[in-house]
């Protein structure tokens, strides 16, 4: 009977192989997954309670893992000094609600799991220490943050500002907001109940209005209009058929003028600073829905900041020629938002070159060595620098002369647009200014979006209301 | 030509070898135990010692008996035994104290751990010689099936008998079936010794394979028959798989006949079809083997122990670190995912090898026998371990369906361990019956005749 024996001895070899093989390939092949899974409550509870790094501004702490009170089943507890001024970058780090945010996006940093950190992970397994995550610095400036914060006060609304040269996201506010601290308690009850508040909450303060959302950009999308006509052979000087009432190609419908633009003719750089609608709903008429698509897609319209949740603009398919005269003033199904519009300013500010918003300038180990460090990176050319320059001194001229002038400031070369969108006759219209500054070799783009202006429909409505709230963010940079 | 190499083979004892592992093999529990609680309370136990004291007290004490009355068996039984069981009670304890106030579930497996080491003692110091266990098949097959049929009476059971003992095993329902397919090995093994020339060689040919006649193949087929009609209505799958596996491997070897094997293999994969198409509860194993993440409520336990082995990783949290308590069922069924979560797959491979060195010292047992008996007993006990922890620890791993068995030695429960203790006593004396120097060969003759003499008595019973 031993040959028999022989070969049963073989199969509970096999058997034993298997097992041993399939044992293995748990650890080769899924542990990521597995770990990666939002049902593992293990990693999720590792990561909950454990001393997650900080996520900073300069010296401004903006989230922090504090130890938690005697008690609670977590060691530490996430908090946000800074509250909701902050809360449209950091997002928040709930139990089971999620995180959003730099908190998203740089969970693995911030937990301290990154690949990147896995020699140190090593050390801390062999040393027995408890792991520690990565402090994220972002490039926010806090004075610029709260300036903003402040000029824009209980209004809805949004302001994103960069360095033009750069990408360097330097604010980033949404009115009104939240504190992620109630999200993130270790009471994790009570942090069921403050993330259904905040979702039932009318004014939707979760939401990210800077770069999370859409909307219509209003007259502040004359900035990609005349950026496409200038590509296209225009010169600021070229005369552009301004009647008071322009009849859309194929409609009755009769698109006005919200300025004293006359009945006849306007410079480009004229049309501009009066921010006429019939010029440039001619203007885009004239060179066609591709033209303008193109011209935005160079403006980063498909681009979205994913460390914040950010969507990306929108330009309409397939227009037809009076759909484009209105998409060439912002209006029909044009969106955007204010991440977008200060692209735009960023990008005619910086001579043509786009560059790419970055909010992490540096990802930082415990032992504050620089695991990683955001380097600047063009996104596109987005027009000549010569027309570039062009439309600068337009833009100037809307602030020194036009329909923007409350965004002056002294000693800086300052160009804008003021914007103001009606969305339905019901609603209060937005109001947009995007606009770039000049100083000391500097130069700043900041895009302000005001959701409830309680104005009247023209182009004052940017420059009263959204206008000043940029010069405050551009003087605190400055 | 065999007598010659017979009377050459002489073993050595290994008695000192086989002190040294178990102490090795003791210690690495205890250190289970005490890292627990380092890790946990940052201190030893105040009771550590006198626990290490009765844990090698039980090791030593099993040693000197075999040392006594086997001192020729196997030396490395014992301490893989001992190893999976101090391993298994260390994270019992663990889990023990996820509980709050926590649970002493520990104590009473410890309990009934010390009566199956005192069973195999009995074994080896009282039966010495597995022999004439051959003498009893049809008592055994009946033994086996009652059994098996115990839970099938709920509440019957326990009024018929109305032991504690057995109000005990009630809890466990798959217990009475462990006990069942240890007796029915002896059984199975007895009956095809004693009829392994009828079954191999006389019969019909048909396909290849020589089927034996039906009067030499009935019994065990109405045996098995009714075992696997009593395990299917049941519903008790790891089971009867393990039933099923032993009996064609058994067939195969006693017979020689690999097409037993492939006749095997065909009926098992139309069984499982026909079960899977047939019984609601097979496609829902089948469905959390193969799509688990489906149905997360559904599949919970075993979502939740491959969460343990991801959490685990290469090393394992460590002894008390991991959460263990996440996954439901992680004393019984599930304690495998335990082991991988806190001592790391290289730990749950570590014992992997420790299961299959157990039954590979088995197998060169049966290896090593000089009569069919012996050989058959040895290779059945020692597959019948290997399928069960293939299976078991297959299941938690999601290599095969999960099935429901216990771990041997570790799974919290009465029964498993006491019956995995008498197979280590088993395999104890029959290692030390096949290893001690045989003076002449004459005495094989005589083992010879004494097969032809038992299978009078079977032909008169079924008379």
């Amino acid at each position: 009977m031993n040959k028999p024996i022989r070969r049963i001895a073989v199969l509970t070899m096999v058997l034993f192989v298997a097992l041993l093989l399939n044992v293995s390939q748990i650890v080769v092949f899924q542990q990521d997954s597995l770990n990666a899974n939002p049902q593992n409550r293990r990693v999720r509870d590792e990561q909950f309670g454990g001393n997650r790094g900080s996520i900073v501004a300069g010296k401004t702490v903006l989230a922090i893992s504090d130890t938690s009170p005697q008690g609670s089943q977590f060691a530490y507890r996430r908090n946000y000094p800074q509250g909701s001024l902050y809360a449209p970058v950091t997002g928040y780090f709930s139990y089971d609600r999620g995180t959003t945010g730099l908190e998203g996006a740089y969970n693995a940093e911030l937990a301290g799991t990154s690949n990147s950190l896995f020699v140190r992970r090593l050390v801390d397994v062999v040393t027995g220490r408890s792991p520690q995550g990565a402090t994220v610095e972002t490039t926010l400036d806090p004075k610029a943050q709260a300036a903003a914060a402040q000029a824009l006060g209980h209004q809805h609304g949004a302001v994103v500002a960069m360095d033009a040269e750069t990408g360097a996201v330097l604010a980033m506010v949404s009115s009104p907001s939240y504190d992620p601290s109630t999200l993130s308690t270790t009471d994790i009850q009570s942090a069921g109940q403050a993330y259904g508040a905040l979702l039932d909450d009318p004014d939707s303060p979760l939401t990210n209005r800077a770069a999370g959302e859409i909307y219509p950009p209003g007259s502040t999308f004359k900035l990609v209009t005349a950026a496409a006509a200038l590509e296209n052979g225009m010169q600021p000087s070229t005369m552009v058929d301004t009647p008071a009432k322009l009849t859309l190609p194929g409609t009755t419908t009769q698109l006005p003028n919200e300025s004293q633009c006359g009945n006849g003719q306007q410079s480009l750089d004229r049309a501009l600073q009066l921010s006429c609608n019939t010029a440039f709903a001619n203007v885009a008429i004239k060179l066609g829905p591709d033209a303008l698509r193109k011209q935005a897609e160079k403006f980063g319209w498909d681009y979205k900041l994913s460390d914040v949740n950010g969507v990306a603009a929108r330009f309409p398919a397939d227009p037809d020629p009076a759909q484009t005269g209105l998409s060439g003033i912002g209006q029909y199904d044009v969106a955007s938002n204010p991440l977008h519009m200060a692209m735009v300013s960023a990008a005619i500010a910086n001579d043509g070159k786009l560059m790419t918003p970055y909010v992490v300038q540096t990802v930082r180990a415990p032992d504050l060595t620089a695991v990683s460090t955001t380097k600047p990176k063009e996104l596109s050319q987005a027009m000549s620098a010569a027309n570039a320059q062009q439309l600068q001194g337009m833009m100037v001229n809307v602030v020194s002369k036009g329909t923007g002038t409350n965004a002056q400031i002294n000693g800086a070369r300052v160009g804008g647009k003021t914007g103001t969108a009606q969305t339905t006759p019901d609603k209060p219209p937005y109001a947009w200014f995007t606009a770039f500054a000049e100083k000391d070799n500097r130069k700043i783009a900041v895009a302000v979006f005001v959701e409830s202006a309680n104005v009247p429909r023209s182009e004052v409505g940017g420059n009263v209301v959204a206008a000043p709230i940029a010069k405050s963010v551009m003087q605190a940079l400055l | 030509m065999p007598d010659a190499t017979d009377s050459v083979v002489v073993y050595r004892k290994r008695r000192n070898v086989e002190l040294a592992m178990i102490l090795v093999a003791q210690f690495i529990g205890l250190s289970g135990y005490a890292l627990t609680h380092l890790n946990l309370d940052g201190r030893l136990p105040p009771e550590m010692l006198s626990v290490a004291m009765v844990w090698v007290g039980l090791g030593l004490a099993l040693h000197m008996a075999v040392r006594w009355r086997a001192p020729y068996a196997d030396p490395l039984l014992l301490p893989c035994a001992l190893l999976l069981n101090g391993v298994g009670l260390a994270m019992i304890h663990r889990i023990d104290l996820i509980a709050e106030p926590p649970r002493h579930d520990v104590l009473t497996q410890l309990v009934w751990t010390g009566l199956g080491m005192a069973l195999a003692v009995a074994i080896i110091v009282v039966l010495r010689d597995h022999r004439p266990l051959q003498g009893y098949t049809y008592t055994l097959f009946l033994v086996g099936l009652v059994l098996m049929m115990l839970p099938m009476v709920p509440g019957l059971g326990t009024e018929l008998n109305g032991s504690r003992v057995w109000i005990r095993v009630w809890r466990y329902s798959f217990q009475p079936a462990e006990a069942a397919k240890f007796v029915m090995t002896i059984a199975f093994a007895s009956y095809l010794v004693d009829k392994r020339d009828a079954l191999a060689v006389a019969g019909p040919r048909f396909l290849g394979i020589t089927f034996p006649r039906p009067r030499d193949l009935a019994p065990l087929g109405v045996m098995l028959a009714i075992a696997m009609t009593v395990l299917v209505t049941q519903k008790d799958l790891g089971m009867s798989m393990l039933f099923f596996g032993l009996f064609v491997m058994m067939l195969y070897v006693s017979t020689e006949r690999p097409a037993w094997l492939v006749l095997g293999g065909v009926s098992f994969a139309g069984a499982a079809l026909a079960a899977s198409a047939v019984f609601h509860h097979v496609q829902v194993r089948i469905d959390a083997w193969l799509h688990p993440f489906q149905h997360y409520d559904q599949n919970l336990q075993i979502i939740s122990a491959q969460f343990g082995f991801a959490w685990g990783g290469l090393l394992g949290r460590g002894w008390g670190l991991g959460r263990p308590g996440l996954t439901p069922l992680s004393k019984s069924d599930f304690i495998a995912a335990a082991i991988g979560e806190e001592l790391g797959v290289t730990g749950l491979m570590a014992l992997i090898m420790v299961y299959a060195l157990f039954a590979f010292r088995g197998l060169r047992t049966a290896l090593a026998a000089r009569d069919d008996f012996s050989t058959l007993l040895a290779t059945g006990l020692s597959f019948v371990f290997a399928l069960q922890v293939f299976l078991i620890v297959g299941g938690v791993t999601r290599l095969t369906p999960m099935t429901g068995l216990t771990t041997p030695f570790m799974t919290h429960g009465g029964s498993s361990m006491v019956v995995n203790w008498m197979i280590v006593g088993l395999l104890l004396v029959i290692s030390h019956q096949v290893r001690r120097p045989v003076a002449a060969p004459s005495e094989l003759t005589m083992a010879d005749d004494s097969t032809q003499l038992i299978a009078v008595p079977t032909g008169e019973a079924r008379r």
